[in-house]
């Protein structure tokens, strides 16, 4: 309690220190909340992609439907397997002029065989996985040919492998950057109390005493800054949607999770400052 | 109450800083530390309050060893001692009375008892008036009677005082000096680092002499004898002083 009246009590005496500490942590936090939406639109991109990752094997025209329904039926209980859709010869013509356009009037009837589409569940979709299961698919007898356009899902899983390390790199960067901006901020608060703190420590002040009043500080900026941070983070996520391309945001969970890192870096600044201070004084 | 024993100190950059300093200091004493700049007055002050540890030797202050001393050791100890200072080292935001309220404060004092012990030491030091009146508000004399005030509101056993009259005219050295013979003479002991000679010679305490970081001169040594007048470019002695004993 002492120490919360302390802290704002600091706060009010340098108002324009404190500030520019919360505009500072705030700016801080959102290069890496920008950092982060950047992250999580690219990651629900390729997941959108990933999507449509699927195994069609095609059926040859003397392939008996009760053995295709058993197949069917084996297949979707496959772990990998999310479901399994049966297309006869009619829907995949159907399909094809619906997908061809003009040129709908090359194919014709029973040109195009019959197949059965397995979609896979999510997480399931790495190359191996799916050739895992193409191959098993391929025994079945009335199977002419499985394609899964093997080179497609490899580059798309390359891609995600490197979205997934750099956006890991990149996040710990920036998260290093704020943590840093963020202790220098607060060193400049602990500087400017600094004959207190020596008087503190004169008189026999305990070094929780002296700490609490800046891990209180510390944690006021850290989430006056998260929160300024995040309404930032929102606004330009507006203006994006608004005039350049449809983005998502983050959701509750997120957000609140950003306040508390940022409360968190808050606190965190503050124990090293101060412990720094007070292992020199 | 305080022993020092071959007590020496070195630092990495400037070197040996004391050397081979044995003394002792009885309950209610009254000690002068004298000597030139960069003699060791200051360093063995911070010895005596914890601020720094000897690299050789030992301090003793109220049953606490710089040896052994923990964290929480040294913090309740320095609540049972008074520090003074020649810069006063007043929260510049802050009243006399806050300025002496903060010591109590910081060490969780019960509130109910605060105001009592501010008034009560804010009039020992002849301030009650100036209570409400800021640092800068205050002349030199009156802003150091403010930090001995600080000093005293947590009743110490002793009172640690680096140069107290330096940065005062010849008048408001005469009043704090009759202040901290006061407090002296009302059972708390003083140490007093100081450079002032006529400050010393006027008074008849316990003079301890330092140069290059060693004892030349302890009057408790040699009863009746006055201290010699220091040079600032005083040859290092040969050999070290032998532990003083306790009178």
């Amino acid at each position: 309690m002492r120490s919360a009246r302390e802290a704002l009590t600091a706060s009010q005496r340098s108002p324009l220190l404190s500030a520019l500490g919360v505009i500072t942590i705030a700016f801080s936090l959102f290069a890496f909340g920008l950092f982060g939406l950047v992250a999580i639109n690219i990651r629900r991109a390729l997941e959108q992609v990933e999507e449509r990752v699927e195994v069609r094997a095609f059926l040859s025209d003397s392939a008996d439907i009760e053995n295709v329904a058993a197949a069917m039926k084996d297949v979707g209980a496959f772990p990998e397997v999310l479901r399994v859709d049966y297309v006869s010869k009619e829907a995949a013509l159907e399909r094809a002029r619906k997908e061809m356009g003009e040129f709908a009037d090359v194919f014709e009837a029973g040109v195009l065989p019959a197949s059965i589409e397995v979609h896979l569940r999510p997480g399931m979709r790495s190359p191996t996985t799916v050739k895992s299961v193409a191959d098993r698919i391929k025994t079945y007898h009335f199977v002419d040919d499985v394609r899964y356009g093997e080179e497609w899902v490899e580059k798309l899983y390359r891609l995600r492998n490197i979205a997934t390390v750099a956006g890991i790199a990149l996040g710990v960067a920036f998260a290093a950057v704020a943590v840093i901006i963020i202790g220098a901020t607060i060193r400049m608060t602990v500087l400017a109390r600094a004959k207190e703190i020596s008087i503190m420590r004169l008189v026999g002040a305990t070094d929780m005493f002296i700490r609490m009043p800046f891990l209180i500080d510390g944690l006021l900026k850290g989430v006056s800054g998260g929160l300024l941070a995040l309404l930032l983070v929102w606004i330009t996520n507006r203006v994006i949607n608004e005039y350049f391309i449809e983005t998502i945001f983050f959701d509750r969970e997120m957000m609140f999770l950003g306040v508390i890192g940022g409360a968190m870096m808050g606190v965190l600044g503050s124990l090293v400052s101060v412990g720094r201070h007070l292992r020199r004084v | 109450m305080i022993r020092l024993t071959e007590v020496g100190k070195e630092y990495p950059r400037s070197g040996v800083a004391l050397a081979h300093v044995s003394f002792q200091v009885r309950k209610g004493e009254f000690v002068f530390l004298t000597g030139p700049s960069g003699s060791g007055k200051t360093t063995i002050l911070k010895l005596l309050y914890m601020d720094d540890r000897p690299t050789h030797g030992e301090v003793w202050i109220n049953g606490v060893s710089s040896k052994t001393a923990s964290g929480s050791e040294i913090t309740r100890l320095r609540r049972r001692i008074g520090i003074v200072f020649q810069d006063f080292r007043l929260l510049e935001d802050r009243s006399a009375e806050a300025n002496v309220r903060f010591a109590l404060e910081v060490t969780g004092s019960p509130k109910a008892t605060i105001r009592s012990k501010v008034t009560r030491v804010l009039t020992q030091v002849g301030l009650a008036s100036k209570a409400t009146s800021f640092p800068r508000e205050m002349s030199g004399g009156e802003q150091q009677r403010v930090a001995i005030a600080r000093a005293l509101v947590n009743d110490p056993f002793v009172l640690i005082a680096d140069e107290p009259t330096g940065n005062l005219d010849e008048r408001a050295t005469r009043g704090v000096f009759q202040l901290l013979r006061d407090i002296n003479a009302s059972g708390t002991a003083v140490i007093m680092a100081t450079h002032d000679l006529d400050l010393v010679r006027r008074s008849n305490y316990r003079t301890i002499e330092l140069n290059h970081g060693r004892i030349v001169f302890d009057s408790a040594e040699t009863p009746g004898t006055p201290p010699p007048p220091f040079d600032e470019e005083a040859p290092v002695p040969e050999t070290p002083t032998s532990p003083a004993d306790a009178i």
